[in-house]
């Protein structure tokens, strides 16, 4: 229909010019500052490009290199998939089942643990230098002091500079803030399942409240756990800040690298813009397809 | 009836039980921060640590504060330039975001669809993972090293807009179509209708965001010291030395958690009322 004349674009503008005109200032920083990035990690993914001279086609080298030729990547790759496929489905059903239990406190407990829950998550680096503190590698350090006294060990363990820990403390870290914004939904959800449809469990033979959570809950809070689980899958795969700050960038032998400190890596210090932007369009790719089976394997609860 | 007078007392208990577990280990941190920053100096490098302090005193505070004086741009200006960027790059994310989510929500034309399905692909685009391009897009730009730098990409995220959008979907269309009728256009419904009855969902993205922008400010985008924000300032404080600054930097962890903190508490119930609008369909 829009095709009939040469003026399809301009009449389907003039037809709907105010709703667009109301999401234009909007859309100018969505495309230059959310989707410009991407499509442009897309195009210097294919070149050698450092900033200071122009980009140079290269096709596919980059991707070649990140998988044949770039042992550390394989450690970063190992390391996003142990926080996204491990720990991000632990800490999204932990999340879950706290927000159950918390659902049938009174309100003002119930305010009080969402807030303890979620605090966490939006001090952000605020709530770092502790950890290092926590986890310090000498004698001062808060288990490295109590184990000690305790006789666990005689020589200070070092945390987060031994190879063989780090990624230990990492995940700890990170499960302690990204409870987050999904934990935040299923409170929100939980409070706005129909209470009827309990009541009709209970004539159809539901028996406990493993059962009640399984059949009536789930079901139907599906949308929320989508969205509770596309926030989880970014925080997963973003995991790198945290690594950088409390282990190093690169932390010893590359033990604490994620796909984004090896990003910053080659990009921040290293300037290989091309090849870190191969890296963040694997990384982008990844967090799709993840997102495309979870949102599956909920759906399928759901029904 | 209740649903929780059908409860075995056992479960219940064990429930209580294992929240206080749990809320003390989240606590923890919390707790750990605040005692080692009023801990004396002797207190702070005891063996083995202790859990509580017997002196408590406000010197790391002090000295803080004194560090920051001495520092060659004073405290004041990092704290404006943290405050100027949070708060403006709230305000214009909510009022663009607001503005947008509207016609997304309420409107109809073609199109609609495939553009809500790239925006709720932008969720997944966050800083964290595109901060190389955008790095490369603000150099390009011209606008390294200006608070831009810090403030525009924040405005475009598409969290807000998509909190935004299903909040306003959910307002009852008669409300819309008596002003329509009135002969509001659309603009003035969404000054007039719209914009006061999301405010649970302003609210919450307006947390969200200054949250976002005070924890994310990078330093890549901008060294000069006069534009630096609080964060950096304070890494670059409790970095230099971790130990012998042990106290100050701890102080300065406190201050830097109270804005998220208190804003979110005064603003929670409006963050769980929004949230509830939060599913993805599919």
């Amino acid at each position: 229909m829009l095709k009939k004349n040469g003026f399809g674009i301009i009449r389907y503008f003039k037809r709907y010019k105010t709703s667009w005109l109301m999401m234009l200032p909007y859309l100018i920083f969505f495309f230059v500052f959310t989707v410009l990035p991407v499509v442009l990690s897309v195009i210097l993914s294919f070149t050698d490009y450092d900033m200071v001279q122009k980009p140079i086609f290269i096709g596919f080298e980059n991707y070649f290199q990140v998988f044949l030729n770039d042992e550390f990547f394989v450690v970063a790759l190992k390391n996003t998939l142990i926080f996204s496929v491990i720990l991000g489905p632990a800490s999204y059903v932990i999340c879950f089942l706290i927000a159950w239990m918390i659902n049938e406190l009174k309100p003002l407990a119930r305010s009080l643990v969402t807030a303890l829950f979620y605090i966490p998550t939006i001090v952000g680096a605020a709530g770092w230098g502790v950890w290092r503190l926590i986890f310090s590698s000498d004698q001062y350090g808060l288990i490295n002091g109590f184990l000690m006294k305790l006789g666990f060990v005689s020589e200070p363990i070092g945390w987060l500079t031994d190879e063989a820990y780090i990624m230990t403390v990492l995940i700890i870290v990170q499960l302690w803030m990204s409870m987050g914004i999904s934990f935040l939904t299923f409170i929100a959800g939980f409070q706005n399942v129909d209470p009827t449809l309990y009541e009709a469990g209970m004539m159809d033979g539901v028996k406990n409240r493993f059962q009640e959570l399984w059949y009536i809950t789930a079901p139907s809070m599906a949308n929320q756990m989508i969205f509770g689980a596309v926030m989880q899958i970014v925080n997963c795969f973003a995991v790198g800040e945290v690594s950088a700050i409390l282990a190093g960038l690169p932390s010893t032998g590359y033990a604490g690298e994620t796909i984004v400190t090896h990003i910053m890596d080659y990009g921040n210090l290293r300037f290989e813009f091309g090849y870190a932007c191969a890296m963040g369009v694997i990384l982008v790719a990844m967090m799709q397809f993840f997102r495309k089976i979870t949102t599956w394997l909920i759906a399928k609860i759901g029904h | 009836m209740g649903i929780s007078s059908r409860r075995s007392k056992i479960g219940n208990g064990f429930t209580v039980f294992l929240l206080v577990i749990l809320g003390m280990m989240m606590a923890f941190p919390f707790y750990y921060t605040l005692i080692q920053s009023i801990k004396p100096s002797e207190e702070l490098f005891q063996f083995p640590p202790r859990l509580y302090v017997i002196r408590p005193t406000g010197e790391h505070y002090t000295e803080l504060f004194q560090l920051m004086s001495n520092m060659w741009v004073p405290f004041s200006r990092y704290l404006f330039n943290t405050l100027f960027i949070s708060i403006v790059g709230t305000l214009l994310h909510v009022l663009l975001a607001g503005m947008a989510a509207y016609p997304l929500a309420k409107h109809k034309f073609p199109g609609k669809d495939a553009l809500f399905a790239l925006i709720l692909l932008g969720l997944m685009f966050v800083g964290q993972v595109t901060f190389l391009p955008t790095f490369i897009i603000i150099a390009k730009l011209n606008l390294l090293n200006t608070y831009w730098a810090y403030l525009l990409p924040s405005i475009g995220a598409s969290l807000g807009l998509f909190l935004m959008k299903q909040f306003i979907e959910q307002l009852p269309n008669a409300l819309l179509e008596a002003a329509r009728i009135d002969g509001e256009n659309e603009w003035g419904i969404y000054y007039k209708i719209v914009l006061p009855n999301i405010k649970p969902a302003a609210l919450t993205v307006f947390i969200f965001q200054f949250v976002n922008i005070w924890n994310g400010l990078s330093k890549e985008l901008v060294y000069d010291e006069q534009l630096k924000v609080v964060k950096v300032a304070l890494e670059q404080i409790s970095s230099s030395n971790l130990y012998a600054r042990m106290g100050s930097g701890m102080a300065g962890s406190v201050l830097l958690m109270l804005p998220p903190i208190i804003i979110f508490i005064l603003t929670q119930k409006n963050v769980v009322t929004t949230m509830t609008y939060a599913g993805i369909k599919e």
